[in-house]
């Protein structure tokens, strides 16, 4: 199947219908990402255990479309959180989806939250 | 409640009333130009703007077209996205031409019939390529350069020429600017070029012809043919080009055509609607960019301004300004009456400049001229009579100090004494005959794409507190079109944060304040052995993609640790210990040290390539490597690996690849010495050593090189009575050969020199930089290298023995580390809640094996 940027429409914190639980909290590599699914969805979801907080967005790079993007490393700039692609270093915002390096078009974010052991990402649907 | 509603309504009504609409005809780089500037003004909520291109696409950039054939990525040529235009609320419509203009009625038509009402019309239709009426022209396999639709049916007509036979031809009909790029692309699709000139030199406009002839011989070494002086009466072949007739039984045989002979403004919706034209074409418009009619606007090629068509795109530029400006009613921005012609290019890697004044008569002026054809160089500048006045000048070859000859002539700079010095360098000491870029008046322009002045890139640094090229580039624009002033911009950044009392601090990041060397002895002395603890006690915030792998690099660098420690800070590919490819899939490529394989381990190497379905290539480093392992593949490929025998290759690394070597002297009939075994020898010893860069070596049996020895970081030849040492060397893009570091010595003593070399680069390094680039830096150069590694002069030699046998006695295979640590593997799954792998990888097959599908 190959993946359609369409599928990936970015979810605000008051539109969350399904919280889905992803996961264990310790199978998510400290600073680092790891993928999921959910339905059709690839979905990356980032530990920034520096700061405690948690981030999740589509896996698709819009750049050459390839899933790819938990693998990517992760950082921050102007004290925006940000993912490199690992692919050819696209960097993202965590918080808007903005390409912050280029023109590329935005890609889709996710609310997560943290529950006991286990982590949970925000859907709409 | 229900006034207030009413009243609303009215009040929204009436605005949109006031809301005047400008339809802009054209989607090319000055259309968008326009579409920029205009949305960058406040005013411009007092419009609707409606865009229309004929292209599928958003704007691109054409001055970069010859790119596209180097990496297919048009939306790397795109100048913003679809996605701009509506958050600028800016409504474009592509795929549609407008047909028609009804000046009465102040409407346009479309191609489907549609009718839109305009209060200001901008018409930036811009050019078609001009066809010349040769018999046959319209035959298949002639083609035309402007599009990138044009491009692609080059491509795929230059694949089926390959199809059929090895050595095809293509012509290019034109030698100016654009056909000479349209030249080195056939070359780059694998057809041998030849380009035909109707003049009898090449770039008739730009170049005189002694400069014109360098330029030739240059182009012609590169493999470019060139026929200056011909006239093509007619186009042969049956249905498709085979060939092109110059007449008097002159022929050439070809299999594809382009033609690149000039421009012709795109000006049918001008002449329609009765505007005035000029007599040969080009709507005509005065400094206000207003055709005769004032509600319409005509810019970039379409427009005829002092009865010439501007075929740059700086003037375009400088034309949407002006447009811009009049319809916001800002009417005293208009066009200068001269237009500056100048230009600068990189023409398939040569620099070709020419200035003001190109050539000229001589009771203008007088010229000095430098010709140096055994380098490729032609220098020419026409001074005035007095010799105070630059009047233009012509640059073949090396074009370093156009910038700063184009600005003395803007400028009207007097001249040194000796203007020769010029072009030809001053005598002596103290090398330059031009001062600094700091030189120039304040109003000299320095970015002639975006109009950005000296005064403006100092003034961003002084008084608003910019302080490297980036952000000057983001604050002034300056450098985002050609680039071509960036050297420039640099100067000034750097004197302007001199005259503060700043320097440029190469510091890595935003997250550290240092470079690579004072953080590598940062983390020594402290003896930090954590990335996080590292950020705690000497930086700032929380680290990005830029400092974790460098701090990765000096972690590994001092204590040798291997990538799986801290796998987060990795670079992508030492995360996964495999090269990431196209589709996200990764290559695995175990160590062959010295390419000296049995062929056992080639069965065994076979079988499991063959078990995982990856396709398999010999590298360029004489070993195997194996493409299109998933993720979750990688640790199970590599425990058969490891069970027969093999261990990591490090390919992924900034670290040692591999040491090529010739056969030797074991089986080479002229082989001085055991090349074999000593790159075996010194490919193990060096073997997952991490550098700043990675680093490749090469053993050669005797001085034919066939191991290619002086194209590597490192490189020893076998000669009469030892060996003889070669450091800085590489390939890729810049190539460089290595430089003698030591004649005719032992092993021991080779082995020795090299490893202080490394040693001392790997701790002194800027990140990502190859030993050649390094070498190039260092002040004092190989002389200075060769006093401290062999001379002592430092009294470091010690330590970096030390050191070096330190990573020697340390040495373990990371991917062995990995496959029987079980927290190790369990990285390598595609996704943490599924056992499902990744269904968004799609090969197709390719001369037997598989390749990873093309990019949509």
């Amino acid at each position: 199947m190959i993946a359609n940027l369409s599928t990936y429409e970015s979810v605000q914190p008051d539109n969350v219908k399904v919280w889905f639980k992803a996961g264990p909290a310790s199978k998510f590599p400290k600073n680092g990402g790891a993928c999921i699914k959910y339905k059709d969805k690839q979905i990356a979801i980032f530990n920034f255990t520096r700061q405690a907080t948690w981030y999740a967005c589509q896996n698709l790079c819009p750049h050459k479309m390839e899933m790819v993007l938990s693998r990517g490393m992760i950082g921050e700039e102007d004290m925006q959180p940000k993912v490199a692609c690992p692919l050819h270093k696209n960097t993202f915002s965590l918080k808007t989806g903005k390409n912050l390096n280029g023109s590329l078009d935005a890609i889709a974010t996710y609310p997560v939250k943290v529950e006991g052991e286990f982590v949970f990402v925000g859907f709409s649907e | 409640m229900f006034y207030t509603y009413l009243y609303v309504i009215l009040l929204s009504s009436l605005k949109s009333k006031l809301m005047k609409t400008i339809i802009v005809v054209g989607n090319g780089m000055v259309g968008y130009k326009f579409c920029e500037k205009i949305a960058a003004r406040e005013e411009s909520e007092n419009f609707k703007i409606i865009v229309f291109g004929e292209e599928p696409r958003a704007a691109y950039d054409r001055v970069h077209l010859s790119e596209f054939f180097g990496n297919r990525d048009a939306k790397a040529l795109e100048l913003a996205p679809m996605s701009w235009y509506t958050e600028n609320k800016i409504e474009l419509i592509v795929n549609e031409r407008v047909t028609d203009i009804h000046r009465k009625t102040k409407t346009v038509t479309t191609g489907s019939d549609k009718e839109y009402t305009y209060d200001y019309l901008v018409l930036a239709t811009g050019s078609s390529p001009f066809v010349p009426a040769i018999n046959g022209v319209e035959k298949e396999g002639v083609f035309v350069y402007r599009t990138i639709e044009d491009l692609e049916a080059m491509l795929n007509y230059a694949e089926k020429i390959k199809a059929k036979k090895s050595n095809g031809r293509a012509a290019i009909l034109g030698g100016g600017l654009l056909g000479l790029e349209a030249g080195k692309a056939v070359m780059d699709m694998g057809l041998e070029p030849h380009v035909v000139e109707y003049a009898p030199k090449l770039m008739p406009r730009q170049l005189d012809s002694r400069s014109s002839n360098v330029l030739q011989l240059t182009l012609e070494n590169m493999g470019i043919n060139i026929h200056s002086g011909k006239a093509t009466n007619r186009i042969l072949g049956n249905g498709a080009i085979t060939g092109m007739d110059f007449g008097e039984d002159d022929t050439l045989e070809v299999d594809m055509l382009v033609i690149s002979a000039g421009i012709r403004p795109r000006d049918e919706l001008g002449k329609t609607c009765n505007l005035e034209m000029g007599i040969r074409g080009g709507i005509v418009v005065n400094d206000r960019m207003q055709t005769s009619d004032p509600n319409i606007f005509a810019i970039g090629e379409v427009a005829l301004y002092n009865q010439m068509i501007y075929g740059l795109v700086a003037p375009g530029y400088e034309m949407a300004e002006v447009a811009v400006n009049q319809i916001i009613e800002s009417f005293e921005i208009v066009m200068r009456p001269e237009i500056d012609m100048s230009t600068k290019l990189k023409l398939i890697g040569v620099d070709v400049a020419s200035f003001g004044i190109p050539y000229m008569p001589a009771d203008k002026g007088l010229s000095i001229i430098y010709e140096n054809k055994t380098k490729g160089l032609y220098k020419r500048i026409n001074v005035s009579h007095d010799g105070k006045t630059l009047l233009g000048g012509i640059m073949v070859g090396d074009a370093e100090d156009y910038s700063i000859l184009h600005q003395m002539y803007l400028n009207n700079i007097p001249l040194p004494d000796n203007a020769e010095e010029l072009i030809v360098g001053a005598r002596g000491e103290g090398g330059s005959a031009f001062g600094s870029a700091m030189d120039l008046p304040d109003t000299a322009v320095i970015c002639s794409c975006e109009a950005v002045t000296k005064g403006a890139v100092c003034c961003s640094v002084i008084d608003d507190g910019n302080e490297t090229v980036k952000e000057v580039a983001k604050a002034t624009k300056a450098t985002t079109g050609c680039g071509g002033c960036k050297p420039m911009v640099a100067d000034l950044v750097k004197e302007s944060l001199k005259s503060l009392g700043k320097t440029v601090k190469e510091s890595i990041c935003e997250h550290f304040d240092y470079s690579r060397q004072e953080l590598f002895d940062i983390v020594k002395l402290k003896n930090i052995h954590d990335y996080d603890q590292l950020l705690d006690e000497v930086g700032k915030g929380h680290g990005c993609e830029v400092c974790k792998p460098l701090a990765a690099s000096i972690f590994a660098s001092i204590y040798n640790e291997t990538a799986n420690r801290q796998e987060t800070i990795q670079d992508s590919n030492d995360r996964y210990l495999a090269n990431i490819q196209r589709n996200g899939t990764y290559s695995v490529v175990p160590r062959v040290a010295g390419g000296e394989i049995s062929p056992k381990q080639l069965m065994a190497m076979g079988r499991i390539a063959k078990k995982y379905d990856l396709y398999t290539k010999i590298t360029g480093g004489q070993r195997i490597d194996m493409f299109g392992a998933k993720l979750h593949e990688l640790p199970l490929i590599w425990e058969e690996l490891i069970a027969e025998g093999f261990e990591t290759g490090q390919a992924y690394g900034k670290s040692l690849r591999t040491v090529k070597s010739c056969v030797g002297s074991t089986w080479c009939r002229y082989g001085m010495d055991e090349s074999v075994s000593f790159a075996i020898e010194i490919e193990n010893r060096y073997k997952g050593i991490r550098s700043p860069h990675k680093f490749k070596g090469g053993v050669s049996g005797c001085i034919r090189e066939c191991a290619e020895a002086r194209g590597k970081d490192f490189g020893f030849i076998a000669v009469e009575g030892g060996w003889n040492v070669y450091v800085g060397g590489n390939g890729g893009a810049t190539p460089r050969h290595a430089e003698l570091l030591a004649e005719k010595v032992d092993k021991e003593t080779a082995i020795k020199y090299v490893d202080r070399f490394m040693m001392f680069y790997i701790k002194t390094a800027p990140p990502l930089t190859r030993t050649a680039a390094w070498l190039d830096k260092l002040e004092g150069g190989i002389t200075y290298l060769k006093n401290v590694v062999i001379n002592d002069s430092l009294g470091i030699v010690d330590e970096l023995d030390t050191d070096m046998q330190n990573f020697v006695d340390t040495y373990k295979c990371e991917w062995k580390e990995a496959v029987e640590t079980p927290e190790i593997r369990e990285r390598y799954t595609h996704f943490i809640n599924s056992d499902e792998t990744d269904d968004n990888i799609e090969f197709v097959s390719l001369r037997e094996q598989k390749m990873p599908k093309e990019w949509a």
